[in-house]
């Protein structure tokens, strides 16, 4: 035990996660009421989930929202690792520091600027508006976090040994697909999943970009939230919350094995060596 | 080589101007065009058939007067006033909330940290609008926290706390947290101990030690942590719309309101061009403490 780790440091703990936690956890016990109050407990029944699950509306939008996530986060994945190919490796080339500040730029400017901005560039050019535009939009600001992300691994990546390739006769393209690739690997799948993540969450950004024709989830929820409390919310709020914690913590899990399998095989190694 | 080079830059660099530079001109052009009823609803248009002559009168017609517009109504200025003292104030209050926790993390015996991590970023990955929603039941008048409070003989009669800046305050802190706990726990992670038992065997009580060397040395994290909370917060539009109610003015709930409902186009991109130009000198600023930090690591 830290001798440093005292009580008032188990207190501020308790308390902080008390605060992240109460909140979401009041939500999933109020998804299983009976009653349409959601603030007055009437008993215990999964009433809410059925008639979510029949809720056409809910199940368009759910299909809508996975399409646009599935496709915008791939396209963002390979353009966010080009874009971190040229911050780290491209050397000078005329326009760098504006390509480095059009990568930055979007994670900070507000979604209510970024989402103007893309609906007058689609009306602008006459696009359609729906799940087309929304994926353009949310590949755009996608690709760069999957760029910070990549580029910082690729920064610690030690480039003698693509040298080693090169000179071992591979092709440049094999030399980055069978040793730079493996490498950045996990930087690129947690773009991917960062990606996907903000695509199911982004509401503002959506609400601009699409048209009537299409409605994702979180546009759907803030209609609904707007006009107050909503048991048909609760219960989806619960089974998102589900998802996105076995997830979190299946990877986290699979992260550790795979961490603790290669310090073995290391171990190994040095011993027979 | 060459050609391969030049088409892995030329890819993301033309997305990026097409989808990022090329709408703000647009944003910037329609903020100093005029409103009118007409599809789209501004004017002067630009017509290329028009020629150089076309260009030369379209320029002409352009005018700050949106911008003047931003001025005189109070609505606007009142709007970008508020936004940036919720955003200040809140920013105080996460890092008043987030310090501790951080300092309980680094301070955690060392196998429950990456558990511990894994508890202040598993929110982060649920839906920030369902976090938000959360707290709608907690603060309305027949919420959580007024049943309880009149159930233990606290108050009387229920608190308004939904629909006020208060609410907002709270969500803001909430949703946030995450962003100010992680910069400070790298920095007090990496916190030499011996300085500690250095000051207080040179006669520090524990807190002094805590104020006098912790704080000091927790400083890049604790001003990473704020720009991450205070930049996003003053353009925030889910929180006020939410939480807020019509007596907190946010500007970019105004930005909202001024397209989806009034459709004046020019205005709201007069106001979009002004908030970033305020928000710039916070970015700047952030920017540089990072490119400081990461000289010093290197």
């Amino acid at each position: 035990m830290n001798k440093r780790f005292s009580w008032f440091n188990a207190t501020s703990l308790t308390l902080g996660f008390a605060f992240l936690y109460l909140p979401i956890l009041i939500l999933i016990i109020y998804s299983f009421n009976e009653s349409k109050l959601v603030t007055v407990w009437a008993g215990f029944s999964t009433k809410w989930y059925g008639v979510l699950l029949h809720d056409q509306a809910y199940l368009d939008a759910v299909k809508i929202t996975l399409k646009v996530a599935v496709v915008s986060s791939t396209v963002a994945t390979i353009l966010g690792t080009m874009a971190a190919w040229v911050l780290v490796r491209a050397g000078r080339f005329p326009g760098r520091t504006l390509f480095s500040g059009m990568i930055y730029a979007p994670l900070v400017v507000p979604d209510v600027i970024t989402g103007l901005s893309l609906l007058l560039l689609f009306i602008a050019m006459g696009l359609d508006r729906g799940v087309g535009t929304i994926i353009l939009a949310h590949t755009t600001f996608s690709m760069c976090y999957v760029s910070v992300v990549v580029s910082s691994r690729l920064v610690s990546f030690d480039m003698s040994l693509e040298e080693a390739a090169l000179d071992l006769g591979c092709s440049p393209f094999d030399a980055f697909r069978s040793v730079t690739l493996p490498i950045i690997a996990p930087a690129v799948i947690s773009g991917w999943l960062l990606s996907f993540t903000l695509s199911l969450d982004d509401l503002v950004i959506s609400s601009f970009a699409s048209g009537p024709s299409a409605t994702t989830l979180p546009m759907k929820i803030f209609s609904q939230v707007r006009l107050g409390l909503n048991p048909e919310v609760n219960a989806l709020s619960t089974i998102m919350i589900a998802i996105v914690t076995i997830g979190v913590v299946t990877s986290s899990v699979l992260t550790k094995r795979a961490s603790v399998r290669r310090q073995r095989q290391e171990q190994a190694a040095l011993a027979q060596g | 080589m060459n050609l391969r080079r030049l088409l892995l830059i030329s890819v993301p660099y033309a997305w990026l101007l097409l989808l990022f530079l090329v709408p703000f001109g647009i944003v910037l052009k329609i903020s100093l065009s005029d409103q009118a009823l007409a599809i789209p609803p501004y004017t002067p248009t630009f017509d290329l058939a028009a020629g150089w002559q076309g260009f030369v009168d379209f320029l002409s017609k352009l005018d700050f007067e949106n911008y003047s517009w931003l001025t005189q109504d109070d609505l606007y200025w009142k709007a970008y006033l508020s936004s940036l003292q919720i955003a200040a104030l809140s920013t105080v209050l996460t890092l008043l909330v987030g310090y501790p926790i951080a300092y309980g993390m680094a301070n955690a015996p060392t196998e429950w940290r990456p558990t511990l991590m894994m508890l202040v970023i598993l929110p982060f990955w649920t839906s920030f609008l369902i976090r938000v929603y959360a707290w709608i039941g907690i603060l309305g008048q027949n919420g959580y926290l007024n049943q309880l409070l009149l159930w233990t003989g606290v108050i009387d009669e229920p608190l308004v706390m939904l629909n006020t800046p208060f609410a907002v305050y709270i969500g803001i802190v909430y949703t946030y947290l995450p962003f100010m706990v992680l910069p400070i726990y790298a920095t007090l992670e990496k916190l030499d101990h011996d300085l500690l038992e250095a000051a207080e065997d040179l006669g520090c009580s524990r807190f002094q030690a805590f104020w006098l060397v912790t704080v000091p040395l927790s400083k890049p994290g604790i001003i990473a942590g704020s720009f991450l909370v205070f930049i996003p917060a003053v353009g925030e539009f889910v929180i006020p719309s939410l939480l807020g109610g019509s007596r907190t003015l946010m500007i970019g709930k105004v930005l909202w309101d001024e397209f989806f409902s009034n459709r004046d186009w020019p205005t709201a991109s007069a106001v979009a061009v002004l908030l970033l130009l305020i928000l710039i000198v916070p970015i700047v600023l952030f920017q540089r403490h990072q490119q400081k930090m990461q000289e010093l690591d290197a």
